[in-house]
Order: structure tokens, then C-alpha cells, then sequence
């Protein structure tokens, strides 16, 4: 079970002696938890005891799973609550939650707790009312697997993100976050490797908002931005 | 030309190059996926891609069906219908006639399923297979196809007995999944853009099966495609036709759907639909042989809007068909159709014939939106409901079946 956005797991995927860029795919799948809420007060109950990579998955890994591109909500606790409760304050509330402003899962879901606690507080209806769809939590399994791709150069990266995956750019973009120490993605961490020649990359990469589009969208984003390192050009 | 290249030419490269090194693992790993039919119905239709398309990725897959005579087959059809949520209860006779058949296979299977790395077990047919090769060594995982959120109990009660054995199970979606001592993993159904009812066809094959039905294509045509069965509302959609027909005076329903000759519930469905059909020249009813693929296929891309209005779905593929054909849908707001159809996005979800008629004056009043409706549903479709979706997850689960089953698995 993991219980830190950090601190599990991994290799980086930059060799330091040679900066190596190693590039890694991975795959995800669903598992059902059979834990079900049909009111805020049942999701609050499952949520203080459902495992860490439950909450992972309905902040991170639903971006992996049939969704449709354009999402309302980051996270899918927000969009039940809009969409199943119809209690719009609340979702805007849990839809400002962004993970990787916490240390660890156990710190969001603390977060998560106390924002459906002021709610439950601020409505005496909220408590009793039923969702008009049922909650189902969740979990996930990812498989990471090495490509045996290795990049020496950041002009690598424009070719190779252009054939990646859509998995893979889930991987060093949006899995990356709760791996790197400072919730960076991969190949921003691996650009800052460079003494400050990639700065400029770095800053668009970071501003790069990953929740709202497909991943199809973000590889072509960051396509644009891999293009400047190799032309010169700012994306 | 291999499979996976025609497979490539609808997904992009990409996909199949991540599926042959997600695969690289598993070379040579023996597979194999059992189920009691070779031809007919949704699962053979699968496995008859699915199996070589593993293969090709270096797997040694192969599949294997039971076989049974009639009381084996009565029974599991009770079984299919109690899984459903229709309080059927089954004879003792019936049930052992399951459990014999079940162990006559056995008797020549058991050697390949021993030694098998991983089984597939579909659906409950051949279920009891697992207890009856006690020397097994490898994971074996119960893919129900079924939507079992409301079994009848009793019946669920038996069966679960001869699934608690399973190193895991695969329901469609989260709703269907019953409490079992297992990883119950969720892996949504697919479509094979490859086969006669999604194939691509020329105009001129469309322009026939239109004037074959007496279909005009001058006029806007409504379709709904599926068995004539209360929950999928067929006469709320003539409802919703005729609510539609009074703004647009041109509009053409087609339902669609397989005859109904060992279903007493059907057939009476059906009378009941061409009763209210029969004063309306509007409305065609077409009862179509269950091998009619092509013709379904041409229908689905004749329609202007596609309905389905059902109050009960299980995923509903015949949403998933229309939406790969470019296809806006006005679904119901159950099961499935909530996965598939996006308000505004990929079409509508409605509650009423009121509602679907709504949807329709809105749709043919607004062509731009229809058809770029239709785009996103196809890129919807592609990128999540493809058969090459299905085989990944597939190949994603053994990965981490044989992987100690961790939530984080790092290979390499």
C-alpha cells in the first residue's frame, strides 16, 4: 500500500553518472474496492479507512482510465460531489485540493476529511441527503516497465516524445510528482540537471497544467515545448 | 500484413508499440481462455480477436470451449438470468447436470489447464473447472461478462462457492462487482474496429441497405439499435419520435433488433412495439437475423442520431458501435451509457422521451454540434473502448498477478 507521494519507490530516471534520461512506460489498472457511498457522511466514513492508493487513484490515476478529455473536476471525489450531490460548494471546495501540495496521501486525505467536515458543519441537510449516483471507491495497480530507451541530450526529447506513449507521458509527467522530491516531472528534473541552459523550458513545463486536457493534448504540449530546446525557439 | 499493423492503422503506432513491450515480460507464458461457445455472442466475438492478437505479441495464448448438452446449456442460461436480478431458481437436476458436464471436461482439459501459467475462466459456464484441476500452478481469474449487481441471491449463493478458489475476478464496471476473497478487477468491454459490425463501409453499401428498408435519405433518421426488451424502452423512443415529429415533420425512426423466438417476453415486446409502430409510416421496425452485422453496421452510419434509451444498461456496446461510426447518442442515464455518453460532449443523457426528444430537435436543429459531437465521440472511443484497451489490461493484470499482486510494480 503507499502512503507517500515521495518517498516510494524509485529509481530516478536519471542515471547521474552518465545523465542518462532512461525512459519508462507504465501500465494501470482498476480494481474494485467494494467500498460504495451514496452520502457525504458514508464517503467520509469510507475515505478515513480506505487504502492510500485508492485516494491516489481518484486524484492521479483516473487520468489512465476512460474519461472523457475534458474534465470538469480534478479529482473525481470533486465531480461526485457535483454531479452525485449536487452540492456545488463542495465540489469547488475538494476540486482546490491539489496533491502535490501535500507531503503524503495521509496529509490529503486529512485535507480531503476536513473540507466534507466544514461542509457537513455549514448544512443541516447534507448529512441525510442521498447522491443521485452511488461513490465507488477505487484502487489501482500500475506495472512500470524500462523501454530500454536512454536519452544523452535534451534534443532527444522532441523525437522521442513525439512516438511516447500516452502512458509513458503519464509516467515522467504526472506519476513523476509524487516521486521527485519537490513534486517536479521528470524531465524537468532532469533539464535542471544542466546548470540553468534549460531554465526557460523548465518554467513552461512547470506551467503546464496537466488536470484538463487528455494526454494526448499534454504529449503535443510538451512536443511544442521539446521543439524549443531543439530550434532554439520558445514554445 | 499482421493483425496488430490493421489494428495500428485505427490506434496509432504508439499503442501497439506499448503493447509489445508491455508483453515483453510475458513471452512464451502459457494462457489459456475457456468459455462454451466458439461462434455467437459477444465473448467468441473477442476471443476470436483477442486470442491471436496475443499471440502475435509473443504470448502463447489459446482457447479452449466446453462443451454441454441441453440441460448444460438450460441451466446456465437460468444461471445468466439470475445473475441478471430475474428470481429464477434452478432444479437440483439442472445443477447437476452443470456440475457433470463441468467435470466430463475436465477429464480432457485438465492437462493443459495444470499446466496453464494463466486461466481465463468466462463467465459461469465453466466455473466449476477450477476445483476440478487440483494440481494447477498457475493464476487463474473468473472474467464475469455479466452485469451481477443485483443477482438473485440463491443463485449467486451456489455459484460464488465454485469462484472463491480464483486468484481473481474481472467485472466490466465497478457496479457489477459482488464481494468475492479476490482482487476484483475493473476492465470495461471493448469493440473490434476490425469486424463486419464496425468496419468501414462505401457509400454505395450504405445507399442499399437504406433503400432496402424504404428509408429516404433526404429525411432525418433516428435509430435505435437493440433486442426488444422493456428496459431499453422502445416504446418511449416511438414516444420520443412522435414528440419530435411535431417540429421536425420529416423525421424517420428506425428500431432495430434481433427476433425474438425463444424469449416469450420479447416476442410480446415486440408485438407491443409494432402495434404503436403500425400507425405511423414514420416508424420501421426491423427484426433482423442475429449474423445481420454488416446491415446494423450500415444502419448505425445511415442514422443521423443514434438513440439509445434504455432504463437498465448493462455497458452498452451498441453505444460504443455508433459513437466509433461518428455518431452523437442520446442514452439513457444508466450503467454503461454514464461512462460513454458526455452531456454537450458526446451526446445526451435523458431520463424521459421528453428528455431523448428534446435532444433530438436539438441535435438536427443544430448541425455543427451534431457533427462535431460525432467527432469527439469517435476520438472518445478510440482512445478508450478498442479492443487494443481490453488486450492491454489483460496484459497489465497477468503482469501484476505474477508480480506478488503489490500496487506498485517495477519491472526491469
Amino acid at each position: 500500500m503507499m502512503t507517500d507521494m515521495r518517498n516510494q519507490n524509485t529509481s530516478p530516471p536519471v542515471s547521474d553518472a552518465e545523465r542518462l534520461f532512461v525512459v519508462r512506460d507504465c501500465a494501470l489498472i482498476a480494481i474494485a474496492t467494494g467500498r460504495r457511498a451514496l452520502t457525504l457522511t458514508e464517503l467520509r466514513d469510507s475515505l478515513e479507512r480506505v487504502s492510500a492508493d485508492s485516494i491516489y487513484f481518484h486524484f492521479w490515476g483516473g487520468l489512465l482510465q476512460p474519461r472523457f478529455e475534458e474534465r470538469e473536476y480534478n479529482n473525481d471525489f470533486a465531480a461526485w460531489a457535483r454531479h452525485g450531490l449536487h452540492d456545488g460548494i463542495l465540489a469547488e471546495r475538494m476540486a482546490m485540493l491539489d496533491p502535490t501540495q501535500f507531503e503524503d496521501i495521509e496529509e490529503l486525505r486529512q485535507a480531503l476529511l476536513e473540507v466534507i467536515d466544514t461542509r457537513l458543519d455549514e448544512s443541516e441537510y447534507l448529512p441525510w441527503l442521498r447522491a443521485t449516483q452511488r461513490f465507488e471507491f477505487i484502487r489501482s495497480q500500475i506495472v512500470v516497465f524500462d523501454t530500454s530507451r536512454r536519452l544523452r541530450q535534451p534534443a532527444e526529447l522532441a523525437p522521442l516524445i513525439g512516438e511516447c506513449s500516452t502512458s509513458s507521458v503519464f509516467y515522467h509527467f504526472i506519476d513523476a510528482r509524487r516521486r521527485q522530491p519537490d513534486h517536479r516531472d521528470d524531465f524537468q528534473a532532469w533539464l535542471a540537471g544542466f546548470d540553468g541552459e534549460y531554465r526557460e523550458q523548465c518554467d513552461q513545463l512547470a506551467g503546464v497544467d496537466p488536470y484538463f486536457g487528455s494526454l494526448s493534448e499534454l504529449r503535443q504540449r510538451l512536443a511544442d515545448i521539446f521543439q524549443g530546446i531543439s530550434t532554439g525557439a520558445t514554445a | 500484413m499482421t493483425l496488430l499493423d490493421g489494428y495500428s492503422q485505427h490506434t496509432g503506432a504508439d499503442v501497439i508499440r506499448h503493447l509489445r513491450q508491455l508483453a515483453e515480460p510475458l513471452q512464451g507464458l502459457k494462457v489459456v481462455h475457456v468459455n462454451s461457445t466458439r461462434v455467437g455472442g459477444g465473448v467468441a466475438e473477442i476471443l476470436q480477436k483477442l486470442v491471436p492478437l496475443t499471440r502475435e505479441l509473443g504470448v502463447d495464448a489459446s482457447w479452449e470451449v466446453i462443451s454441454g448438452g441441453e440441460e448444460f446449456f438450460v441451466c446456465t442460461k437460468h444461471m445468466h438470468n439470475a445473475l441478471q436480478g430475474n428470481r429464477v431458481d434452478i432444479p437440483q437436476v439442472l445443477l447437476d447436470a452443470y456440475e457433470d458436464t463441468n467435470a466430463r471436461n475436465a477429464e480432457q482439459l485438465r492437462p493443459l489447464l495444470e499446466e496453464a501459467d494463466v486461466v481465463f475462466i468466462h463467465d459461469p459456464q465453466p466455473a466449476p473447472l477450477l476445483a476440478l484441476c487440483p494440481a494447477r500452478r498457475g493464476k487463474w481469474i473468473w472474467r464475469c461478462h455479466i452485469d451481477a449487481s443485483h443477482p438473485h441471491r440463491p443463485v449467486w449463493k451456489y455459484l460464488r462457492r465454485h469462484l472463491t478458489g480464483y486468484d481473481a475476478s474481472i467485472f466490466s464496471l465497478p457496479d457489477f462487482a459482488q464481494p468475492l476473497p479476490h482482487p476484483e478487477y475493473i476492465i470495461p468491454p471493448s469493440i473490434d474496429p476490425l469486424s463486419e459490425k464496425n468496419t468501414e463501409l462505401e457509400a454505395d453499401e450504405v445507399d442499399a441497405v437504406r433503400e432496402r428498408f424504404g428509408l429516404d435519405p433526404e429525411r432525418p433518421l433516428v435509430l435505435q439499435v437493440s433486442r426488444f426488451d422493456r428496459f431499453k424502452d422502445p416504446l418511449g423512443v416511438i414516444r420520443a419520435h412522435q414528440l419530435a415529429k411535431r417540429f421536425l415533420p420529416a423525421l424517420q425512426l428506425v428500431l432495430a433488433g434481433g427476433g425474438a423466438s425463444d424469449d416469450p417476453e420479447g416476442a410480446l415486446m415486440v408485438q407491443e412495439v409494432q402495434n404503436e409502430a403500425a400507425a405511423d409510416d414514420s416508424v420501421h421496425v426491423l427484426l433482423l437475423p442475429p449474423d445481420a452485422h454488416r446491415t446494423i453496421n450500415a444502419l448505425q452510419r445511415a442514422a443521423d442520431v443514434v438513440v439509445q434509451k434504455s432504463t437498465r444498461e448493462g455497458f452498452g456496446l451498441t453505444v460504443t458501435e455508433a459513437m466509433w461510426k461518428g455518431k452523437a447518442v442520446i442514452g439513457g442515464d444508466t450503467g454503461g451509457i454514464r461512462l460513454q455518453v458526455i452531456n454537450f460532449h458526446t451526446g445526451f443523457l435523458v431520463n424521459t422521451p421528453e428528455g431523448a426528444a428534446l435532444r433530438i430537435r436539438y441535435l438536427l436543429h443544430q448541425r455543427e454540434q451534431l457533427a462535431e459531437m460525432g467527432r469527439k465521440a469517435r476520438e472518445f472511443v478510440r482512445e478508450n473502448f478498442l479492443l487494443t484497451r481490453q488486450l492491454r489490461e489483460y496484459l497489465t493484470l497477468m503482469l501484476a498477478l505474477r508480480n506478488s499482486g503489490a500496487d506498485r510494480i517495477e519491472l526491469g
